[in-house]
C-alpha cells in the first residue's frame, strides 16, 4: 500500500496542473482562431471558446502514462487508448455535425481495447447478493457501457460548469468506493479523473470561459465507464452517475428515440431578469433541468447547485453500496 | 420538487439492489449440461434473455414511478 502513495501523488498533481496549465493558452488559440460558440444562458451575446476537451484528454494521457511507468498494467494502456478514442469521436462531432447514430456506434467500438486486452473481469458484482458471472452477456456490457456513459456525461453538458462539477462529485466518488473495497491500484488509476475534472472545473464553472464540448464530456464519459469495468465496480458507478442518468432516461423516455440534442426544442426558456425557467412549449423533452425549474424559475447558478446536490446525494448512495458488498445475505 | 427527484434517485436504488439480487438468484445457479461443448454459450444467451427481460421490467416500473413521483410536474 506505502508503495502506491508516491505514484498516486504524482499522477494527481501532473493531472490537476495539465489541465490548470494548459487551458487559458487553449482559450487564447481557440478564440484566436474564431472556434466559440454563444452562451445561450446570458444576458448579453457572450460568445465562449469550445472544445476544452484537448486539454482534458492532455491531463489524462500524461497521467496515465505516468502510472503506467509504475505499474505496467494493461488496464492502464485499455483506458488511455478507450478515452482518447472518445476524445477523437467527440473532436469529430464539435468539428462537424453528425447523425445521431454516430456516436453511440463509434463509442461502441472504442470500448473494444477494453475486450482486447482482457482488462475486465466477467463477474458482476451485486451488493448484499454476490456475484453473477455472464461471460456473454459481459461482453454486451462492455459495448454498452462506454456509449451509455459517454452520452450520459455529454447530456448533462448543458449549463456552465455543470458536467464537469457532476464529474468531480462522481469520480471522486467511484475513487472512494474502490478504496472501500481494496482495489488499490484502479483506484489510483481512477484518480486523475477526478483531478482533471476539477482543474477543467475552474474555468468551466459559471460564467464559463470555455466548455469542454463533445470531445471533453465523452473523454470524461468514456474515461469513467472504463474504470467502472476494469475496477469490477459497475453497479456503483451505475448509482452515483444517476442524476445525469435520470436526465438521459427522462429526456429518452419523453422523445422516444435516439437524437441529437441540438436537433430538439430547448426545455427551457430565460426570464425578462434572466433566470431560466421551464418552455410553454408542449412537444419539448423533459429533462432534469426542466424537472428542477417546474417549482419556479431559478438563476443558472441555483440550478447547477441543486445538480450538484443530487450528485453529491447519489454519491453517497454509491458509498453506501460500496460497504454493502462487503456484506452478504 | 427537490423531494420528489431525490425520492425518485432514492426509488432507482432501492430497483437497482432489488434487481441486482433477483439476478443473482436467477442467473446465478443457471446451468445447461445436455449440449456438449455448446452448454456454456446456450446458457449464456438464456441468461442474456433473461437479463434483458429484467431491463425491460425495470424501465417499465421505472416510468410508472416517474409518472407518480412528477404528477404535477409532467403536466407542461
Amino acid at each position: 500500500m506505502i508503495e502506491l502513495i508516491f505514484p498516486a501523488i504524482i499522477s494527481c498533481i501532473i493531472a490537476f496542473f495539465v489541465v490548470y496549465l494548459t487551458t487559458p493558452p487553449l482559450i487564447k488559440i481557440l478564440v484566436k482562431n474564431d472556434y466559440t460558440v454563444k452562451d445561450m444562458n446570458k444576458k448579453e451575446n457572450v460568445m465562449v471558446a469550445r472544445p476544452g476537451g484537448i486539454s482534458i484528454i492532455l491531463g489524462i494521457v500524461v497521467s496515465e502514462i505516468v502510472l503506467y511507468g509504475f505499474f505496467q498494467l494493461n488496464e492502464i494502456l485499455a483506458i488511455i487508448i478507450t478515452t482518447t478514442a472518445a476524445f477523437v469521436i467527440g473532436y469529430v462531432d464539435d468539428r462537424k455535425v453528425m447523425g445521431g447514430w454516430f456516436k453511440p456506434v463509434t463509442l461502441a467500438i472504442a470500448a473494444l481495447p477494453i475486450i482486447l486486452l482482457g482488462a475486465y473481469d466477467s463477474d458482476l458484482a451485486f451488493p448484499l447478493f454476490g456475484d453473477v458471472q455472464i461471460p456473454l452477456l459481459y461482453l454486451g456490457l462492455i459495448i454498452f457501457m462506454i456509449p451509455i456513459t459517454g452520452n450520459t456525461i455529454n447530456s448533462i453538458d448543458v449549463l456552465n460548469g455543470v458536467a464537469t462539477g457532476f464529474m468531480v462529485i462522481a469520480s471522486f466518488t467511484l475513487s472512494i468506493c474502490l478504496f472501500i473495497l481494496q482495489n488499490y491500484e484502479i483506484a489510483i488509476v481512477s484518480l486523475p479523473l477526478g483531478f482533471v475534472s476539477l482543474a477543467f472545473y475552474k474555468y468551466h464553472k459559471i460564467p464559463s470561459k470555455i466548455f469542454p464540448g463533445d470531445s471533453g464530456a465523452l473523454t470524461f464519459g468514456a474515461m469513467y465507464g472504463a474504470i467502472a469495468i476494469i475496477g469490477g465496480v459497475e453497479i456503483i458507478a451505475a448509482i452515483a452517475l444517476l442524476p445525469a442518468v435520470i436526465n438521459s432516461f427522462l429526456f429518452l423516455s419523453s422523445v422516444k428515440r435516439v437524437v441529437e440534442h441540438r436537433q430538439i426544442k430547448n426545455p427551457t426558456m430565460l426570464t425578462s431578469d434572466f433566470k431560466l425557467k421551464t418552455t410553454d412549449e408542449k412537444t419539448a423533452p423533459i429533462t432534469l433541468v426542466r424537472l428542477i425549474l417546474a417549482g419556479g424559475p431559478l438563476t443558472e447558478k441555483q440550478v447547477g447547485f441543486a445538480i450538484f446536490k443530487l450528485a453529491i446525494f447519489s454519491g453517497i448512495l454509491a458509498i453506501i453500496t460500496a460497504f454493502m458488498m462487503g456484506v452478504s445475505l | 420538487m427537490s423531494s420528489g427527484l431525490y425520492g425518485f434517485l432514492f426509488a432507482m436504488w432501492s430497483l437497482i439492489i432489488i434487481g441486482g439480487g433477483i439476478m443473482v438468484v436467477l442467473l446465478g445457479p443457471f446451468t445447461i449440461q445436455q449440449f456438449g461443448d455448446f452448454h456454456w454459450i446456450l446458457a449464456s444467451g438464456i441468461k442474456v434473455i433473461i437479463a434483458l427481460v429484467l431491463v425491460v421490467i425495470w424501465i417499465l416500473i421505472l416510468s410508472k414511478l416517474k409518472n407518480y413521483i412528477f404528477k404535477k410536474e409532467l403536466k407542461f
